[in-house]
């Protein structure tokens, strides 16, 4: 089921078009990446999203029903460029943001406890934001944001300022918010933790989608039909048949008692069947590899070469960027 | 209204609990105070008897010896004994201060005078001295001249002009002139000050909320519309706040200091109370009894005859106005720029205006009821300035009114305006922003 149905949203500004007629749905309960390089419209996507901007056409859709102004206690927003007013106590503020968001004065206070007893920083209550690190100041603007149990959470580069502890901590409370039910969307440009964490992605650039799918399927149609081996060769090995393995690996290296490579499938099968992005073809070549390796040594390593996200990206917009 | 009421609640919390609005609240009334007291103090101490301050005279020119004449402030008197034993006189504090006259050069009039005395002389001694000195030489010069000494006592003839305002029911009122443009310079610089001192607090604030970047997460709970219209009435109310705890602190300090310094029947408190919620008529009495009670009445009366209730009520209002109009383009120059250097391209037109009366303060103050002071007092941007100051002279309800509504108006157009502005720029980082743009954002819908 989706939570956020988008529908051919425009989006003109002066001088240029920040969202061309974009459409595409996120899953309640999921974490999805909105992914794209600077200035491809992703912020933009977000504070209509968040109603900070209204689209030129094209609509929104929550739980079915047109996005409207009530929804602002649905939803949650962290944005990349996030501050507090420095000079006011940290308790006092985060109780200020909470009710703008709709809590009452109460509910707001016993969840805001409840959150710095478990982040472990109720010292900090009557602590000015100006005595506290730039880390410490995020953590209070995490809990802002997720105090009124939105039903939507938008993090727009979360773990930026972040140390890896802390970033680990963070990291841990999304999933939660997620297990609780929450859906997370999750701006970033760091791919490492879209392929930790995004259930699915849209690729957003120039304006437009270039990519969109489940983070899996993305990455199995990016395959590249490549495989990483490593054998322990037996002591009594065929000669002939290493020999001829040779031509049909790349990188080959023979070292210790171990032949390791890649080996791609077109080049094992020949020219002649070249598509290999039949899946049953697929499947009874890698099958027919592992017969012939067997016959060698014993496999230590034998997987798919996945391109990373990072590569994902870097192609898709890459390739955009030379088509136009 | 729920949620910009927490955000006027923040914004005047905030500011009401900094340490400089304490201080300001607090040394403003005392200023004020002193001003009210001090002259009205100085006005009865001199009017007091004071012990006569004694001058000797050693004259040896004898040229002026029947002119020095003793009074109540002054004691003159001849010494026959000669200078050192007059100085001698000085010295032991028996006589506070010895004026020694040499003889002329042969032909002229002796015109030097030497003071001697354990302290300086002070400036109001010296001139009665020369005034004697000069008199007693004109007279003689215009008497060898031929001029009847009879012509000369009546050529002096003291002109006493004061000037009395007639209202429709014909009654008269003493006008102080003086005093109604003292009043109207302070006025008119006081809600310059206060304008400039809250809208300028509103910009700042805008810019505060846009560079720490929290206004992306507020505007994400509520309209931007809202966040500047909240932002600008709760610093108002600061404003408010900031007056009324001037005007009550001043007059209990005044109630309080002013009664132990000035005798009861002239305590500026009960005068400006009787006098200000009463009508003409009642003024007039009080002007009429009390005219005679002396030097310090006579300065009250001079204040109490400008209405000070009248004074007050406009002074909020055009307050109020002033500011709304003024803070909601501040707040839209909060919004449009990046950082403080960026701000002056935009403030330099914004200053200008709001500066035009108070460069042209003397124009309005000499001619209060003419053309500048008239336009300047009508058009909202320079209207509660030079209103103020007009204010004292008396101005009449048709102008009050439509400079008014204009300023209000004028508030309502220049917020609309304003709100696209912002709306706009709060959201805009990392550009200069140019006077086109600012146009063209005005112009989206």
């Amino acid at each position: 089921m989706n939570i956020i149905h988008v529908n051919q949203v425009r989006k003109q500004y002066q001088n240029h078009l920040a969202l061309n007629d974009v459409s595409f749905d996120i899953e309640k309960g999921s974490i999805f990446g909105l992914l794209g390089p600077n200035g491809a419209g992703k912020t933009t996507f977000i504070r209509i999203l968040t109603m900070i901007t209204a689209p030129d056409s094209g609509y929104i859709l929550f739980n079915n029903e047109k996005l409207d102004s009530h929804n602002i206690a649905d939803i949650g927003y962290l944005p990349e460029e996030r501050g507090l007013y420095k000079k006011m106590k940290v308790g006092e503020q985060a109780l200020y943001l909470a009710r703008l968001k709709g809590l009452d004065r109460d509910t707001a206070m016993t969840e805001l406890k409840k959150w710095f007893i478990k982040f472990d920083i109720t010292s900090w209550w009557d602590k000015k934001v100006e005595e506290l690190s730039k880390g410490m100041a995020q953590k209070i603007q995490f809990i802002t944001t997720i105090i009124h149990h939105p039903k939507v959470l938008i993090f727009d580069e979360p773990f930026s300022g972040f140390d890896p502890v802390n970033a680990s901590i963070l990291k841990q409370e999304i999933i939660n918010q997620r297990n609780n039910g929450a859906t997370i969307v999750f701006s970033t440009h760091n791919m490492e933790s879209v392929e930790e964490l995004c259930d699915s992605i849209v690729l957003i650039n120039n304006a437009n989608i270039v990519l969109d799918g489940k983070v899996k399927d993305i990455k199995q149609r990016f395959g590249t039909s490549l495989y990483n081996f490593d054998i322990e060769m037996f002591d009594d090995y065929n000669q002939n048949i290493v020999e001829e393995m040779k031509h049909k690996v790349d990188d080959c290296l023979i070292k210790d008692g171990h032949l390791s490579g890649k080996i791609s499938l077109d080049k094992y099968l020949g020219e002649s069947y070249s598509n290999v992005s039949d899946k049953h073809l697929k499947a009874e070549t890698t099958n027919m590899i592992v017969n012939d390796l067997i016959k060698i040594g014993n496999i230590v390593t034998f997987n798919e070469v996945l391109p990373t996200m990072n590569d994902i990206f870097i192609k898709t917009v890459t390739a955009n960027k030379e088509e136009k | 209204m729920g949620k910009i009421g927490l955000i006027i609640g923040r914004e005047y919390l905030t500011r009401v609990k900094k340490k400089t609005f304490i201080i300001m609240t607090i040394l403003g009334p005392i200023l004020m105070a002193a001003a009210i007291i001090i002259p009205s103090y100085i006005a009865i101490k001199s009017s007091e008897k004071e012990p006569a301050t004694s001058v000797g005279i050693v004259d040896e020119s004898g040229f002026y010896d029947d002119v020095f004449v003793s009074t109540d402030r002054i004691e003159f008197k001849y010494l026959d004994s000669g200078l050192a034993k007059a100085k001698a006189q000085a010295i032991s504090g028996e006589m506070p201060y010895v004026l020694y006259i040499p003889e002329a050069d042969s032909g002229e009039f002796p015109s030097k005078a030497v003071f001697y005395g354990q302290e300086n002389v002070g400036e109001k001694l010296k001139t009665v001295v020369t005034n004697i000195m000069s008199n007693k030489v004109k007279d003689t010069k215009l008497q060898q001249a031929g001029i009847d000494s009879e012509l000369l006592k009546s050529i002096k003839t003291n002109i006493d002009v004061k000037s009395y305002k007639i209202d429709e029911t014909g009654n008269e009122k003493r006008s102080y002139n003086e005093i109604s443009q003292i009043i109207g310079y302070f006025a008119g610089l006081l809600i310059y000050m206060f304008i400039i001192m809250f809208s300028s607090q509103v910009m700042r604030g805008v810019m505060e909320e846009k560079s720490s970047r929290i206004v992306e997460v507020i505007v994400s709970s509520v309209k931007p519309f809202q966040l500047m219209m909240g932002k600008i009435i709760g610093i108002g109310l600061v404003g408010l706040t900031q007056f009324l705890l001037w005007i009550i602190l001043t007059l209990v300090l005044v109630g309080a200091f002013g009664s132990s310094i000035i005798p009861k029947e002239t305590n500026p408190i009960e005068v400006v109370n009787s006098v200000a919620p009463a009508g003409n008529e009642q003024v007039t009495d009080i002007t009429q009894s009390i005219a005679s009670s002396g030097v310090a009445s006579d300065i009250l009366n001079a204040v109490s005859s400008v209405h000070i209730g009248q004074i007050l009520l406009l002074f909020l209002l055009y307050f109020v106005g002033g500011y709304l109009l003024y803070a909601s383009i501040y707040a839209a120059i909060g919004g449009a720029v990046d950082s403080e250097d960026d701000t002056q391209q935009f403030m330099w037109p914004v200053t200008i205006i709001v500066l035009i009366p108070v460069v042209l303060i003397a124009n309005i103050v000499n001619e209060p009821s003419g053309p500048i002071a008239f336009w300047l007092s009508i058009i909202p941007f320079t209207s509660p300035v030079t209103m103020m100051i007009r204010l004292p002279f008396g101005v009449p309800t048709w102008q009050l009114i439509l400079s008014l509504l204009l300023l209000f108006g004028g508030f309502v157009v220049m917020t609309w305006l304003s709100g696209k502005i912002y709306r706009t720029g709060i959201l805009m980082y990392g550009k200069r922003v140019t006077w086109k743009e600012i146009i063209k954002w005005i112009k989206t819908k």
